[in-house]
């Protein structure tokens, strides 16, 4: 069984974009290992032969007809947005 | 903290006023959906009198059950007074739930109404659309224009993951609703609507209904429009009804079914008249009974109740034997891999850049990402986001996320063997009845197996039904589960009608007395 260490926890949450406090990092460690004991129950039966479901029924694309239709107003789509400027949503600076 | 209580204008505070001063017309809850209807038609109800009864009752009890988010008490007139003028002018053409105040669970999107899935991320969002379902109870002339409280972005069993307030068991104010609809669940058993609508990804519509003491339906996959329900596990997630008997449960499925373009997993087959499948015969009906649902890890009270409405069912004609489901075991631990890959994927959009609330401390682009989400998040969505990304990550996705995937597989095929000799499977909603509010908190694990009995239903995308069986000899509701074959939503509407009509258990209310709270 896989054993997840602090280092780790920290490193995943840096792919999930979240920051945690040192008392944050400690009990996820804690958590996630005691969530992955109990996944590890999985373990007893052999799937080496099943094919994995990703949903129930049968999943197709969906295409519409490539056509124009009426959209969000520029206001509409800023509706909710923290900053923005002349239209267009507005972030701090990506490179220093 | 109460978030959005929008009260009622001077325009309309006599009505209010005057249903105070009287008995809250309760007893307008007690009638099935399809009477208000007809009493509506008959001109011996107005919606007015549908509305004040519902915002007098959810002023009166909503402050101990905290149930709702939201209440646009001005709406609500605005939309009654609407509604009675096209009665004064005519009885056709009404929408089949013309006239019903509706909750709504915090992740159904609807326009004008503030949607924050019980999160302080989403807490200033305002949609500026409705989602399907909205807008299918608004062509079908419901009032919409409450939301109610959930576990945050419906992660929980319990609604203590709201990061607002708990709601709280009707039944006994100490003890919790469910979840993660337990809003939903909760608002319908104090009778605050006429009906509410939950979402259920694991068990978060039946497990707060059976500890609500309420009907709780879970459509299968695909058979309600997800287009504007905020995503958690796509795979798994489906809206449905929360009412107080099974006859409501299958009129308001029958406004929000039905394909849609909007959500390109939405299924396109037609929609059945429920409500004629409601014949109340059984005889000859084949009722499996699943040994592992029903034995060990089964509180002697549940099962005792369960039982009792299988002899019921053999009294009315119906047959039942104990089956095996072999992977049962798996599905908690298989189901919460899913569900949390999938969470981690789709939780990624709430990053503070085009909605929600922005950390506003962020020097650069990342910083931003990242305060806004260990800001806005809770600690059991956090969780769950980490334990998806863990599951999803390269080296780990073959043992955990593959391999959950396989044990899906499994589990869809227990279901198929069952159904070449059986029409439904029986088993309990839940282990045991509510638990105290804090009592399992601390412990995830522990959150977890109190799924066991709800979350194969979603890994195999069957409808499912929670229909109260009886209480617990502490008062506490205990509920039961239909599970039927995929798109067969009418045979467990039918048999759990008939068990509901015979047992006749549903009028017993809340009396909102017991508890601390």
């Amino acid at each position: 069984m896989n054993k997840i260490s602090k280092q780790e926890v920290e490193h995943v949450a840096k792919l999930a974009r979240l920051h945690l406090t040192e008392e944050e990092a400690e009990r996820y460690t804690r958590d996630l290992n005691d969530i992955l004991k109990f996944a590890a129950q999985l373990d007893e039966v052999d799937t080496s032969n099943v094919k994995p479901t990703s949903h129930a029924f049968d999943v197709r694309n969906v295409m519409r007809e490539d056509v124009n239709r009426p959209s969000v107003s520029n206001e509409e789509a800023l509706k909710n947005a923290p900053d923005q400027e002349e239209g267009q949503f507005k972030v701090p600076a990506v490179f220093e | 903290m109460l978030l959005t209580k929008k009260r009622v204008s001077l325009k309309y505070q006599p009505y209010l006023n005057n249903e105070r001063k009287g008995e809250t017309k309760v007893s307008l809850f007690d009638k099935r959906l399809s009477e208000l209807h007809d009493d509506l038609k008959k001109k011996e109800l107005s919606v007015t009198d549908l509305t004040v009864a519902s915002l007098a009752r959810i002023r009166e009890v909503d402050k101990k059950v905290q149930a709702t988010l939201l209440v646009d008490e001005e709406a609500a007139m605005e939309q009654a007074k609407a509604l009675d003028e096209r009665l004064a002018k005519g009885t056709e053409e009404l929408g089949l739930l013309f006239g019903l105040p509706a909750g709504l669970k915090d992740n159904m999107v609807t326009k004008g109404l503030k949607t924050t899935c019980a999160s302080k991320l989403l807490s200033n969002y305002d949609p500026i659309y409705d989602g399907t379902v909205s807008q299918k109870l608004k062509e079908a002339d419901a009032l919409v224009f409450a939301k109610l409280n959930m576990d945050e972005f419906a992660m929980g069993g319990s609604n203590e993951n709201s990061s607002f307030y708990p709601t709280r068991n009707p039944w006994n104010l100490d003890y919790v609703p469910g979840g993660s609809s337990g809003g939903s669940a909760a608002a319908m058993a104090a009778r605050e609507f006429y009906f509410t609508l939950g979402s259920d990804t694991g068990g978060s519509i039946r497990q707060p209904a059976a500890f609500c003491g309420v009907v709780g339906l879970k459509p299968t996959y695909g058979r309600v429009s997800r287009f504007g329900l905020v995503a958690y596990a796509s795979s798994l997630d489906q809206i449905g009804p929360i009412t107080k008997n099974v006859e409501d449960a299958a009129y308001v499925l029958q406004a929000i079914s039905g394909h849609d373009g909007m959500d390109s997993t939405s299924a396109d087959v037609e929609v059945p008249d429920f409500l004629s499948a409601l014949t109340g015969d059984v005889k000859g009906l084949r009722i499996a009974v699943p040994k592992e649902l029903i034995g060990e890890g089964i509180s002697t009270e549940v099962r005792d109740a369960v039982l009792a409405a299988l002899k019921q069912l053999e009294s009315m004609g119906a047959t039942w034997s104990e089956v095996s489901m072999p992977h049962t075991k798996y599905a908690v631990p298989a189901y919460y891999l899913l569900a949390s890959s999938e969470a981690s994927s789709n939780l990624a959009r709430f990053d503070g850049v085009r909605y929600g609330v922005r950390a506003d401390n962020a020097e650069n682009l990342l910083d931003l990402y990242m305060e806004s989400r260990s800001q806005g998040f809770g600690p059991e969505v956090k969780r769950r986001i980490m334990l998806g990304t863990y599951a999803l990550s390269s080296g780990y996705y073959d043992a955990f996320y593959k391999k959950a995937q396989q044990m899906r597989t499994l589990i869809i095929q227990d279901f198929q063997e069952i159904y070449e000799n059986f029409d439904v499977i029986l088993h309990p909603t839940t282990p045991s009845t509510a638990f105290k509010i804090g009592e399992k908190i601390d412990d995830p694990i522990q959150m977890f197996v109190e799924d066991i009995c709800t979350v194969t239903v979603n890994l195999a995308g069957l409808p499912a039904i929670s229909v109260p069986c009886g209480f617990s000899k502490e008062g506490l509701p205990i509920g039961m589960q239909l599970v039927g074959k995929a798109f067969d939503e009418g045979t467990i509407l039918r048999v759990a009608h008939a068990y509901e009509q015979a047992v006749n258990l549903s009028p017993k209310k809340p009396e909102l007395g017991k508890g601390e709270a």
